[in-house]
């Protein structure tokens, strides 16, 4: 979808104004919704793309104002809701009123250290030969697709090369919406900033994304 | 639930709306059964004391002392990171970009907050806020002013926008003046903004506390 979250190239948002000496939280509540999202998402019954797709799908001004773990939150109780572990009810009141399915996995202690080792792998076998090969010319497409993509704005409709091909990848415009991994060839694709931003642009620069092979079409 | 914020104030009454809300939230999965708590204190204390950007300064470190293993971890960098036990969660699809006397790499996730947490730890604030993320690809000399990096004019920015999940480790340039220094001293050199692009590597003088 053309959301919120697609930031590349806007203008306006103000400066970057890191932070010295940083903490990793700045609230307890952080900590909560960090590891409450990471439990939830051991339950198996939605995929990152999902999760991602439930965080993005915002009105623009909720998005943009919102802070990081804010947005967590409001996703992750969307995708909660949609798949039946809590209900509004339960919402409303603040404790446990409805019942809830039983998930595939609950997440105990001592599995943690387990589970984060071996994260979750997105490479799956691709049953083709990859279309492109390092050097190749290609054109991404233009589309508005209104479910879930990881093409940004910026780079549809723009000519590029080929730097790398990758893996086989999950495709998440469908694996968000529940239509299947549909794996595909991801490769590297290199821009020149003048194809991005025009004539313009910081001549020394050069901007690549991880792009699925539907994305592409050979120019 | 925490309480280790520093400000004053009743908990029981005065707990703000999102600190209320996860809380809410963790209470209610936790009656269902859903949840261990203790499981999220185990997540939180794994970010916060075992995976940070203490492990991407051993690999930068290893890769400048070891010219046979820089040459792995620029071919399979998933491996090569591996090797030094550090595996898992957005780090499951590694790829290094070396910075080189041509070339300055520089990384963003300009949809989300994708960041190699295997190596780096989460990502801080900075990297997951609108500025940055719609900045980096159109102005990324722009960016590294705000962090207080000059880069002459005529050398290549390349800006990697983390758009599937393969993670990105920039691996600096190694300072001069380091011929000789052991790998632990090396990694000490190392930031984390230095494997990410909004840094160098510190000089030896500058060798301190790192980000």
């Amino acid at each position: 979808m053309n959301g919120p979250h697609d930031l590349g190239g806007q203008m306006g948002l103000g400066p970057v104004a890191p932070e010295v000496d940083e903490p990793v939280f700045h609230a307890g509540w952080e900590k909560r919704a960090l590891g409450l999202t990471l439990c939830a998402g051991a339950f198996g019954a939605w995929n990152i793309d999902e999760s991602r797709h439930a965080r993005e799908n915002r009105h623009p001004v909720d998005y943009l104002s919102s802070s990081y773990y804010e947005i967590w939150i409001k996703g992750l109780e969307r995708l909660l809701l949609r798949h039946g572990f809590v209900s509004q009810r339960d919402l409303a009141q603040g404790r446990a009123v409805d019942g809830a399915p039983q998930p595939k996995r609950v997440l105990k202690a001592q599995d943690v250290a387990g589970v984060l080792a071996r994260g979750g792998p997105c490479d799956r076998p691709v049953n083709a030969p990859a279309r492109f090969k390092a050097g190749d010319k290609v054109l991404t497409r233009n589309f508005s697709p209104a479910g879930h993509t990881r093409l940004p704005r910026y780079a549809r409709g723009r000519r590029g090369t080929i730097e790398a091909v990758r893996e086989g990848f999950v495709f998440p415009d469908t694996n968000a919406h529940g239509k299947g991994e549909n794996p595909q060839w991801v490769y590297t694709v290199v821009f020149d900033g003048r194809e991005i931003w025009g004539d313009d642009a910081d001549p020394t620069l050069t901007v690549s994304i991880d792009a699925w092979e539907s994305y592409l079409e050979p120019a | 639930m925490s309480h280790d914020h520093d400000h004053d104030h009743d908990h029981d009454n005065e707990l703000d709306p999102m600190a209320a809300r996860v809380r809410a939230l963790e209470t209610i999965l936790t009656q269902k059964g859903l949840i261990d708590p203790a499981a999220i204190d185990a997540i939180v204390d794994t970010y916060e004391t075992k995976v940070g950007p203490r492990n991407g300064a051993r690999v930068v470190a290893r890769a400048w002392n070891d010219p046979d293993y820089a040459e792995w971890l620029k071919r399979d960098a998933t491996a090569a990171i591996a090797s030094l036990g550090f595996t898992g969660r957005q780090g499951e699809h590694m790829q290094a970009a070396f910075n080189t006397d041509e070339t300055h790499n520089l990384v963003v996730c300009t949809l989300c907050s994708c960041y190699p947490w295997s190596v780096l730890g989460l990502p801080p604030v900075w990297y997951k806020a609108p500025p940055y993320r719609s900045r980096a690809v159109i102005d990324p000399r722009g960016v590294l002013a705000e962090f207080g990096l000059t880069l002459p004019a005529d050398k290549k920015i390349r800006v990697w926008d983390s758009t599937a999940e393969l993670r990105y480790l920039v691996v600096p340039q190694r300072p001069s003046g380091t011929e000789g220094w052991s790998e632990d001293d090396l990694a000490s050199l190392v930031t984390r903004d230095s494997m990410i692009g909004t840094g160098f590597a510190l000089a030896p003088d500058q060798k301190g506390p790192a980000a």
